[in-house]
């Protein structure tokens, strides 16, 4: 393929606009950066607004945008899944959130983990909780990054340019890195503005355009393969696709709200009541999302998958290049310069705030409680900048040395881990019952179960055929290392608080999560 | 656990934040193509239109929320 010069001049364009807004920002709401919660949470001033584009770019994310129409184009009705999840966790928010949200201004944190350390007074709990949170961030980074790649190879940019590899993901890449150094969450909120704005252009255009050309969405559906268009339902012994699809659904939604991200997205706006307002304004997100997975449908009617022009790009990302190759062919060359731009700055925002979210996990729980502990304010934020860079050229060396293929893979254990810091974060939120030391406990036979099932699935699907009297349910190997850590932690906590006579250290009181 | 405030009374208003979740999850009530709507299957249609009518089930309890807290 080769470079279309009017979509390569647009999306440049596009790219450098958003790259001095990242700049710019620091000058926005001027404050001095040289603070934690100034860098790392914008001042927790963001109304409901910012909130609302701060948080649709940071949990709808330029990968999700790629892999969900992918997994239509290959597999079909399951891929839909991401739609019941993106629905189900507004509820999840604005039960728990304005909570958390409280609690953490009260108090002055700034992680989730800071949250466990003053609930619980327990280090190694706290320290679990962050590296959990980090360790599942990286390839979550490293997966916006090669959703990257696809966009940089779909408009013709020779992946190697002066002889060095991969430089012009790396140039976007700097480009992040040194936006999110000076200006943190401020100039990420920006960004985060123009990238929705962007792809709502791009989705609306997408599903009026394409559809019609394709003679609608009657002709559309006719072209799908009718064994995959539905889920395949249960049979006597076998609890059927049904169940799978809901279990991904339930274990992805309250995966998203555990990563750190999420949360500093959350922690950032000004009151409890911007939450609870974005949790009725967030689902247009998911409105948008589920009509981007169509897309993956229309791609198949389209016939992208069998044009010479489009082979290398199937050849290298898979099905991951069925939507850059359905707008090259469907969409004028400017306007999928637009919809490409939409998608690489999508992959910045996202990448931003988790990098900022485990910078920010770093420097509280691991810096400040094992390194250093009398740090200044300064050292603090400085500590936290450093480390968020750190994270992402983590995440960039392990795009380049190994195949996308190992980011999704961790992507898939990140996911199953991060699900185990949630009895020690949100069950937390409502009772004290729970002893640290189980809880402990029961994450840690969490995580290793969660990993075994994974791995016996050779790293290829995260649905573990659990077998019980004869049943196969096929369930969201996350949810079940879940049930088993509540459960570990529940009988644990039992005999401890009946047995243990160490004082307890919480430092919150009833009063502090309402507001 | 704390004394230092009565627990909340549970408001049946709540229930509307279960809603989704029974409809959503219970994947057998919407896994069939009829009826279509202009071309498109149940299944796809009933889970976009979920996206609104899942906003719509939190409206009521923020606006009894916002009343309590004044």
């Amino acid at each position: 393929m080769s470079a279309n010069p009017v979509s390569l001049t647009v999306f440049l364009c596009l790219f450098a606009l958003v790259a001095c807004l990242g700049f710019v920002a620091t000058r926005w709401r001027k404050a001095d950066l040289h603070s934690l919660h100034e860098w790392g949470l914008g001042g927790r001033s963001f109304g409901t607004l910012i909130t609302w584009f701060l948080l649709g770019g940071d949990l709808y994310t330029a990968y999700t945008f790629i892999a969900v129409p992918a997994l239509m184009f290959g597999a079909g009705a399951v891929g839909f899944f991401a739609v019941p999840y993106t629905i189900l966790m507004y509820p999840l928010l604005f039960l728990c959130f304005p909570r958390l949200w409280s609690v953490a201004r009260k108090h002055g944190y700034v992680t989730a983990a800071d949250f466990v350390r003053g609930r619980f007074g327990n280090r190694p709990l706290a320290l679990a909780v962050a590296l959990t949170g980090i360790v599942a961030t990286i390839p979550y980074v490293a997966l916006q990054l090669a959703g990257m790649q696809v966009v940089i190879a779909a408009l013709g940019i020779p992946t190697t340019l002066g002889g060095i590899p991969n430089l012009p993901l790396i140039v976007a890449f700097l480009v992040l890195a040194a936006y999110t150094y000076a200006s943190g969450l401020r100039g990420t909120a920006l960004t985060a503005v123009v990238k929705d704005i962007l792809i709502y252009v791009t989705v609306l255009t997408a599903i009026i355009v394409i559809p019609t050309q394709l003679g609608g969405y009657e002709k559309v559906f006719s072209s799908i393969d009718p064994s995959i268009l539905l889920l395949k339902p249960g049979t006597d012994g076998n609890l059927g696709q049904g169940f799978s699809y809901a279990s991904l659904a339930v274990g992805s939604l309250l995966a998203l709200f555990l990563y750190p991200h999420s949360l500093t997205g959350l922690l950032s706006s000004a009151s409890s009541g911007a939450i609870r307002r974005n949790a009725i304004l967030l689902p247009i997100y998911s409105l948008a999302l589920a009509l981007l997975a169509l897309l993956g449908y229309t791609a198949v009617t389209a016939g992208v998958k069998g044009m010479a022009e489009y082979a290398p790009g199937f050849a290298e990302f898979g099905n991951n290049f069925a939507i850059p190759a359905l707008f090259l062919h469907m969409f004028p060359s400017w306007f999928a310069g637009i919809a490409f731009a939409a998608i690489a700055i999508g992959a910045l925002v996202p990448a931003s705030i988790m990098a900022i979210a485990s910078g920010n996990l770093f420097t509280r729980n691991i810096y400040k409680e094992f390194i250093a502990p009398g740090c200044t304010e300064a050292q603090e934020a400085r500590a936290a900048k450093l480390a968020s860079l750190g994270l992402k050229l983590g995440a960039l060396f392990f795009v380049l040395l190994f195949q996308t293929s190992y980011a999704i893979q961790l992507q898939l254990l990140g996911g199953i881990w991060i699900c185990q810091t949630l009895p020690a974060v949100l069950i937390a939120l409502y009772t004290r019952f729970f002893n640290p030391w189980a809880l402990l406990a029961g994450w840690a036979a969490g995580i290793v179960a969660g990993t075994v099932m994974v791995v016996q699935l050779g790293l290829k699907s995260s649905i573990y055929p659990l077998e019980i009297f004869g049943l196969t349910i096929p369930c969201y190997a996350a949810l079940i290392a879940l049930a088993l850590n509540i459960a570990v932690g529940f009988v644990l906590s039992l005999i401890l608080n009946a047995t243990s006579t160490a004082p307890r250290r919480d430092e919150t009181i009833a009063s502090d999560y309402i507001g | 656990m704390h004394k230092d405030k009565p627990r909340r009374k549970f408001h049946p208003v709540y229930l509307f934040l279960a809603l989704p979740f029974a409809c959503l999850l219970w994947v057998p009530l919407y896994n069939r193509i009829e009826p279509t709507l202009f071309g498109i299957p149940f299944f796809y249609w009933y889970q976009m239109l979920w996206t609104a009518l899942g906003a719509f089930c939190i409206v009521p309890v923020y606006f009894y929320e916002e009343r309590r807290r004044k």
